[in-house]
């Protein structure tokens, strides 16, 4: 292994106000936002590594969100880190929302709000898909190599998104395949 | 509700948190059978007004739970239950999850070089991609599922090139979809 060396954080709460920063940016999912501050920002990890910790926090129970969360953590600062990032992730934006609902109890019924949120909705979608297309490129580094992987990922998408297989089903059976596939094909 | 409702409603937390494969989203319908249909302690429109609000506000997904809890909280006993009620929420939801995730995180980089360790992040690498580019398909047409509302449809395309691309600043994105959405232009 060719270990690149890579900016780190500074200290816990530079992982805290990291995470709060772009937990409050993150509207309709913070991911998108996730992959741009730790990978090309922050640049705390390759794009290839965001991919491979992405995969156990999405196979893991939990958001995966706060998952990948709580893996940067405990990579830098152990449980100490785990526990400042989550909290960043958390502590803001759930006084945010409680803000928010609040405010929604008063204006929800304005046309206005809703369309705005439908827009911002729109936006959003665009911000997951363009960050999923992103994460493809990484996968040309990968031992199944580009064939192999192009199948799953679109076997993946057509179930789901067309298909409307339960999620579970599909990251088991496609997951199980890809991960058999890759142990066979990585050397010892 | 009396001591044994809040101590039923945090071991069903704790519960749902280990089955949580993929986030709390995937368990809507069954705390709403729980909270809404079952217990009563929330209304339908309660319900479903603290998922919409949560997918709309920034933060991780995960807090349309600490906004049900705000609202179970506000039923029982008004603002000095709620604040209470929904940290209770979040933790219950979240604590068995994240500590499973914190003791997988310390297994795998003590036996990072193990085939098997190596082989599950690099299985598995397609099918989450895929199943992320799914979500955003699966956002998008729930707004947008009618030819009439292809202005949303371009709005997605547009922010998803604009990210691509990487120059533009993504929240700007947001609160300029927003401001159009608001004097109707796009929705």
């Amino acid at each position: 292994m060719n270990q690149v060396p890579h900016p780190v954080p500074e200290s816990l709460s530079d992982l805290f106000f990291s995470f709060t920063r772009l937990a409050l940016q993150g509207f309709g999912g913070v991911l998108a936002f996730m992959e741009r501050m730790l990978v090309e920002k922050k640049q705390w990890m390759t794009r290839d590594e965001f991919v491979q910790e992405w995969a156990v926090a999405r196979t893991m129970p939990g958001p995966p969100a706060m998952n990948l969360s709580i893996m940067v953590g405990a990579k830098y600062f152990g449980w100490r880190g785990s526990v400042f990032a989550a909290a960043g992730m958390l502590a803001a934006p759930s006084i945010t929302i409680v803000v928010l609902g609040l405010v929604y109890a008063q204006f929800g019924d304005q046309p206005q709000v809703n369309q705005a949120l439908r827009a911002m909705g729109a936006v959003a979608a665009g911000f997951i898909m363009a960050t999923g297309i992103k994460l493809l490129t990484a996968l040309q580094k990968n031992p199944l190599g580009i064939r192999v992987c192009a199948g799953l990922a679109l076997a993946g998408f057509i179930t789901i998104a067309w298909l409307h297989l339960h999620s579970i089903l599909v990251l088991a059976v496609l997951g199980l395949v890809g991960t058999s596939l890759a142990y066979s094909k990585i050397k010892t | 509700m009396n001591w044994a409702d809040w101590l039923d409603l945090v071991k069903h937390l704790l519960a749902y948190s280990v089955a949580s494969i993929g986030g709390p989203l995937g368990l809507v319908s069954e705390l709403h059978r729980y909270l809404v249909t079952q217990e009563h302690w929330l209304t339908d429109s309660q319900f479903n007004a603290s998922v919409v609000l949560a997918q709309a506000a920034p933060g991780p997904n995960v807090l349309f739970v600490a906004l049900l809890g705000w609202n179970i909280g506000m039923n029982a006993g008004g603002y000095l239950y709620a604040p209470g009620v929904a940290l209770l929420s979040l933790v219950g939801i979240l604590l068995p999850s994240c500590s499973m995730m914190f003791f997988a995180t310390k297994w795998i980089s003590r036996n990072q070089d193990l085939r098997a360790v190596k082989a599950f992040k690099q299985g598995m690498s397609p099918t989450v991609i895929a199943m992320l580019i799914a979500s955003g398909w699966l956002l998008a047409t729930a707004n947008a599922s009618t030819l009439g509302d292809w202005r949303l449809w371009v709005t997605t395309g547009v922010a998803a090139v604009l990210v691509i691309d990487g120059r533009v600043n993504m929240f700007w994105l947001l609160a300029i979809g927003g401001g159009l959405g608001a004097l109707g232009i796009i929705s």
